[in-house]
């Protein structure tokens, strides 16, 4: 409950932001919304030299829609600035899962940049960044580089930004087509780590898929890409043999182990479950609306 | 005269707002961490990481060296002081802190005091000790092998790991009503380790002034006099010199009984630095090494005759008590009331053997919301039950039906000897039937097994024993299971009232002084309730085991109707007649044919103060200590009803229905209100709360994020129904209710889900029933049992 | 000024470095010297003597820390007291006026919406800024609203009911018709 001393800073701009990291030469970290990183700094499990507290930089706490239909998602946009959101029309995968990620109090503080840069196996965001083949701006000493999400996340924990470089955006592009999706996570209680979720993202053209993505969260070492798994939708229609296919390749994706939550097959045929779900459940809804 | 309306004045009936609330509602309550005492200064204590090593060296220099340390304590500085081991509620011992070996994850290995908390922790992570690693055991099955390390190598005569061997019942008779039976239905089951975890961690403030000799300890207790007494001991204080005041507690559920290493050791901080000192444990170290619940394994087998007729029954228990004996539990009973077990059925013989063992876990056993074991004695009772009648082919209602204890079969001696007084057993069981929708049932699970559909329904009907004791039987080490209270009315007829019980959520100050206004008349309003506090209340033995209405709360009567007979001879005196023709009347005596000439109690405390007749003590208080004659008996039906997805195995409770017979309720919103805690508990433990380890002995479930507490999101809603048969020995015909739904609440939902699904053929999955482990169940068509070590691949 | 447990340590060690900031708690404006690592919980406990704000878990799973942020709830063990600087806090101790109880404590008092009363401040926070926010909602929408603070006791159903209670007098209806 006590976390062990650092130094700490609250920059009032970017660039200065980008200067304090650079000089901390790697022992400084970033404080978003702090809903992972202060419980690991209370229980110890991290002791960074000094904080670097971004919350008081200008101008990052929008979400907004590029007239092409990018959405954009500055670094400190809340969770709950998603879950109330009324933009997220065209990005139902992100709708879907923005009531899910943690409990209502956590989504006030928790940022959706600060949870796809922290990288947790588990983590509800990076999954759908990873389904919707978002990216992530960072802003370094040297400006703005673009990271595909696919670049991003290198391993549990751990992402591809340099020591001074700061996520500032997520960058969501505008679904060919009609977008579709879902997100469906298993949890034995609100809060609790996932046993296993999944977020599709589809670009339906008519009754036609054109892209399919698909990623899945505590199932595995790291967020799970099954963008390829889900492939073998492109090109076909959401017919019960084509989903159950689909499903199939994404369970055999999923990279599960067994624990207190269940047995790596469990795991697997959850996956398979809810990716059969969310697929029957866009295709659904195409034929009420056709 | 009009005669009071005893609704009016909040006596007993009346669904009274509560008066603590006022303070709680403006965080103004007051728990232990709250209070601050000057030049206080903050304990942590460091804990072991590994499950069972001998220590080989601590280094505590570092630790010294940081300023704003003032002690830093280990097994040595303790064991000098004759203070390393201490004494547990079951007549073992456990170690304060470590001296040899840890012998449970968590243990308390040293602990440093410093100015803040902060520092406190800094240092501790400074602090280098070396373990030698030992072979950890973590269950039963390990603790008896021939080859097993021996964890209790302190003790003299403990040459294997085994605690007790304990028997009851008619072992004779059983065995020849099994060899009469024409079915005999066997139930294995594992009861798994949960943890009471109130929201409140434990902690203390001690505070020693060498000046006067005298010990204040402020402290998360739920049996503050107990406490004192363990403390005298312990410390080898004068019991006078010691006060413990148990002030707020966010609640306790059984967890705030035992005594443990932090209170122990902050008491000598105290005393060394001649400072308050205080220790306010974090979430995991209450999770990890206090008092936990369960954590018991089952065989069981019921004798029957075709027509349903339950014969005999035997019970075979092994329990897993982890490194050290502290159940906090009679000192009779080595297994608590297991042997309550079956206590609502008419049962010609039955026989209980157990079992218990030592492992390398946190040491409890604690009664978790429970009378002493009895959530274990009813779940084992209501799963044997289920299996039962479908092993007969009978159906779950009418089985119950035929062996439920009728009506005029009271008083009950059960086959193992309890008493029980009352009830209305199957009108219960009637209502809840009627409430859920029971006779349509079955018809509606196959069409909704036809859509594939999985619906299930459970039924727990129960009768469990609260109110320990009777002086005869019950005692905690050595100090008899009464309870007491104190009343003073002052001389305008306000009064305040103070018993031996300790309130924890359960409002024992709303209504205790509705107990009060019920025998006195003095409306609720003017009576002040005090707990907890060892220098002002009477001797008690505290709250946990529902015992505070059922013993503190009738002494609360019994002190109240001393106080109205002084009244009586005042009134008398005031009304100028003998006593024997006043007659009372709610609130006020008057003259026996004349009733407009009286007075009122409050008229009678102005005289105890002012006008006594001659020869009379003035003053109006009193205290009485009441031993109760017997346990009391509550009864409860609870049925539950649940769909389960057959694709996931993740199940949900379409509707529950509780049917509880409480004896007379003091205030039916607060025994409502307990009733639904207690089923969410009984929910809790059947879905998600559970403490396991894994091959390692390292806790599963020592925080919030692995041992899971349902949100409001998860919990379903529930229909109370209410039943009043009085108790008959009670001098208000209470019964209790604290933990009723707690005890019985746990079969209701697992019947219900393996009811949805036993048409595969699964009989059993024991708790919690996860997703995964229905899934598993239905997918394989066989049991999933017990908690094996969890192993990661 | 207030520093951390000034009962016993006025002053921080010398080599400690404190930050000076300056929060509105409750409608008062208070200047206190922080460590950076001190939590915001602490700080109000300890230092502005706020007992109300109670802590209980290490994993942010609780809520019973649970505060309002500039009008929205967080759990102020998962926020560093520096961070407060220049920001609004409402604390239970800032719900009622002396004379008057907020509708969300009065609900809580008649729906019997609490019994140990450890989780109430931080359950009623959450609740009040639901309100805010939703004036009329389902039985749904408050338990999820709801479901980052924990309770041991009630098992919810007077808290949801407390909730609907004080909803309904915020609108300017009778709760008890």
């Amino acid at each position: 409950m006590y976390p062990s001393r650092f130094a700490y800073d609250a920059p009032s701009s970017l660039e200065e932001a980008i200067a304090i990291l650079d000089a901390g030469g790697g022992e400084a970290k970033i404080l978003a919304g702090g809903q992972s990183l202060i419980p690991m700094l209370k229980l110890r499990f991290a002791a960074p030299e000094r904080l670097v507290d971004i919350n008081s930089l200008p101008g990052l706490d929008y979400h907004r829609v590029d007239p092409d239909g990018t959405l954009r998602i500055g670094a400190l946009c809340r969770h709950e600035d998603l879950e109330f959101s009324d933009k997220l029309d065209a990005f139902p995968t992100l709708a879907q899962a923005a009531a899910l990620v943690a409990d209502p109090i956590v989504r006030t503080r928790g940022t959706f940049v600060g949870s796809v840069c922290h990288a947790d196996p588990q983590g509800d965001w990076a999954a759908t960044m990873i389904a919707l083949d978002g990216s992530i701006v960072a802003q370094g000493p040297n400006g703005r580089r673009e990271i595909p999400m696919s670049d991003f996340v290198l391993g549990p924990f751990v992402n591809a930004l340099a020591y001074n470089e700061i996520a500032v955006e997520a960058v969501i592009p505008a679904a060919k087509g009609t977008a579709r999706g879902g997100y469906l996570k298993l949890e034995r209680r609100v809060g609790d780590f996932a046993t296993a979720s999944v977020a599709v993202a589809l670009d339906m053209d008519g009754d036609t898929v054109r892209r399919a993505g698909c990623a899945l969260a505590g199932v595995g070492g790291r967020t799970i890409d099954a963008n390829d798994a889900i492939s073998v939708l492109v090109g076909k229609t959401l017919t019960d043999e084509n989903i159950a296919a689909a499903a199939q390749a994404v369970a055999a994706a999923a990279e599960p182990r067994t624990d207190h939550r269940g047995s790596a097959d469990y795991k697997r045929h959850i996956v398979e479950t809810f990716v059969s779900r969310i697929l029957t459940n866009i295709s659904r809804s195409e034929q009420k609306a056709a | 005269m009009a005669p009071l309306d005893e609704l009016k004045i909040g006596g007993m009936g009346a669904s009274r707002r509560r008066v603590e609330d006022n303070r709680f509602i403006r965080g103004k309550g007051r728990y232990v961490d709250d209070i601050v005492l000057p030049g206080m200064l903050h304990m942590e204590v460091l804990r072991s990481p590994v499950a069972h090593a001998r220590i080989k060296s601590i280094d505590t220099s570092a630790a010294w060296e940081i300023p704003g340390v003032r002690l830093v304590l280990t097994g040595e500085t303790m064991a000098a002081r004759n203070l390393a081991w201490m004494p547990t509620l079951s007549y073992d011992t456990q170690a304060v802190l470590a001296t040899d070996k840890v012998r449970f994850q968590g243990q308390e290995v040293a602990a440093v005091v410093a100015d803040d908390p902060y520092i406190a922790k800094d240092a501790c992570s400074k602090i280098v000790v070396e373990y030698e690693q030992l072979p950890p055991i973590v269950n039963p099955v390990q603790a008896q092998a021939p080859d097993a390390p021996l964890i209790r190598d302190d003790k003299e005569n403990q040459p294997t790991n085994k605690i007790f061997d304990w028997e009851i019942g008619d072992k004779a008779a059983t065995d020849r009503a099994f060899a009469e039976a024409d079915v005999i239905s066997k139930t294995e089951l594992h009861y798994p380790r949960s943890h009471p975890s109130p929201l409140e961690p434990c902690g203390s403030i001690a505070d020693y002034d060498r000046a006067t000799g005298k010990l204040t300890v402020y402290m998360t207790t739920q049996a503050p006099h107990i406490i004192r007494a363990a403390v005298a001991m312990v410390a080898e204080l004068p019991e006078h010199m010691i006060r413990i005041v148990s002030p707020d507690l966010g609640g306790g559920f059984g967890n705030k009984v035992p005594i443990y290493p932090g209170y122990v050791v902050s008491i000598l901080a105290s005393i060394l630095t001649e400072r308050p000192v205080k220790w306010i444990e974090d979430k995991s170290g209450n999770l990890i090494s206090t008092g936990f619940g369960r954590d018991v394994y089952l065989q069981g087998e019921i004798a029957m005759r075709k027509d349903g007729k339950i014969l005999g029954m035997r019970m075979h228990t092994i329990s897993d008590h982890g490194a050290f004996y502290a159940d906090a539990q009679p000192t009779k009973f080595k297994i608590g009331l297991m042997h309550s077990a079956f206590a609502c059925y008419d049962i010609p013989a039955a026989h209980l053997t157990s079992e218990g063992w030592y492992t390398n876990k946190a040491p409890g056993g604690v009664a978790y919301r429970c009378s002493f074991r009895v959530t274990e004695a009813m779940f084992f009772q209501e799963r044997m039950i289920h299996n039962a009648a479908n092993d007969l082919g009978m159906d779950q209602a009418e089985f119950r039906r035929v062996n439920l204890v009728k009506d005029d079969m009271f008083p009950y001696r059960t086959a193992f000897g309890f008493l029980t007084d009352s009830g209305q057993y199957k009108k219960c069981l009637d209502i809840g039937l009627e409430a859920i929708g029971y006779q349509n049932f079955k018809a509606e699970q196959e069409e909704a097994r036809k859509r594939g559909k999985l619906l299930g329904i459970g039924i727990s009907t129960m009768t469990e024993p609260l109110g320990a004791g009777n002086s005869r039987e019950y005692d905690i080490i050595g100090i008899k299971m009464f309870d007491s209270a104190e009343l003073r009315v002052h001389m305008t007829g306000k009064a305040i009232l103070r018993t031996g019980a300790k309130t924890q959520g359960q409002g024992h100050e709303t209504t205790w002084a509705q107990i009060v206004a019920h025998e006195l008349g003095i409306p609720a309003d003017d009576i002040v309730v005090e707990e907890g506090d060892t220098d002002t209340a009477p001797f008690g033995m505290g709250t946990y085991a529902s015992r505070s209405t059922p013993v503190a709360g009738a002494a609360v009567a019994m002190v109240s109707r001393k106080i109205r007979a002084k009244a009586r001879k005042i009134a008398a005196h005031l009304l100028e007649v003998s006593e024997e023709d006043i007659e009372w009347e709610l609130g006020r005596f008057y003259v026996r044919g004349n009733p407009e000439r009286g007075v009122t109690i409050q008229d009678c405390a102005l005289a105890a103060y002012s006008n006594v007749p001659d020869g009379m003590e003035p003053g109006l208080e009193n205290n009485a200590y009441y031993d109760p004659p017997n346990l009391t008996w509550p009864f409860a039906a609870y049925i539950c009803k649940v769909e389960v997805d057959p694709a996931t195995g993740v199940w949900d409770v379409l509707k529950f229905v509780a049917v509880d017979d409480c004896g007379v309720r003091i205030n039916p919103m607060v025994v409502e209100g307990q009733i639904m805690g207690g089923l969410t508990e009984a929910y809790a433990m059947a879905n998600m709360q559970y403490i396991t380890f894994d091959e390692e002995g390292n806790c599963i479930g020592a925080n919030y994020m692995d041992y899971l507490l349902p949100t409001a999101w998860e919990t379903p809603g529930f229909e109370l129904h209410e039943v009043v048969t009085p108790c008959p020995h009670h001098p208000i015909g209470a019964k209790g209710i604290g933990e009723c739904a707690t005890v019985g609440g746990p079969a209701a939902f697992v019947n219900a889900v393996i009811n949805a699904i036993e048409h595969t053929g699964v009989r059993n999955v024991d708790m919690p029933l996860m997703p995964n482990r229905v899934y598993e169940a239905l997918k394989t068509g066989s049991d999933i049992s017990g908690m094996p070590p969890v192993r990661v691949d | 000024m207030t520093s951390l447990y000034d009962e016993v340590s006025p002053a921080p060690a010398a080599d400690v470095p404190t930050k000076r900031v300056t929060i509105n708690v409750n409608g008062e404006a208070r200047t206190v010297d922080v460590e950076p690592r001190l939590l915001l919980a602490h700080l109000l406990r300890q230092g502005l003597k706020l007992t109300g704000t109670h802590t209980g878990c290490d994993t942010t799973s609780c809520g019973t820390c649970t505060v309002l942020f500039d009008g929205r709830p967080v759990k102020s063990c998962t926020m560093l007291a520096v961070q407060a600087d220049g920001h609004e806090v409402e604390t239970v101790e800032g719900m009622s006026s002396a004379s008057e109880l907020h509708p969300v404590q009065e609900g809580f008092k008649q729906e019997h919406g609490l019994q140990c009363g450890y989780c109430t401040p931080g359950m009623m926070l959450a609740a009040k800024a639901l309100l805010e926010r939703n004036p009329d909602p389902t039985e749904d929408e408050v338990r999820w609203a709801l479901s980052g603070n924990l309770c041991r006791c009630t098992g919810y159903q007077n808290i949801v009911k407390s909730v609907l209670w004080a909803a309904q007098k915020m609108r300017g209806q009778n709760p008890e018709a």
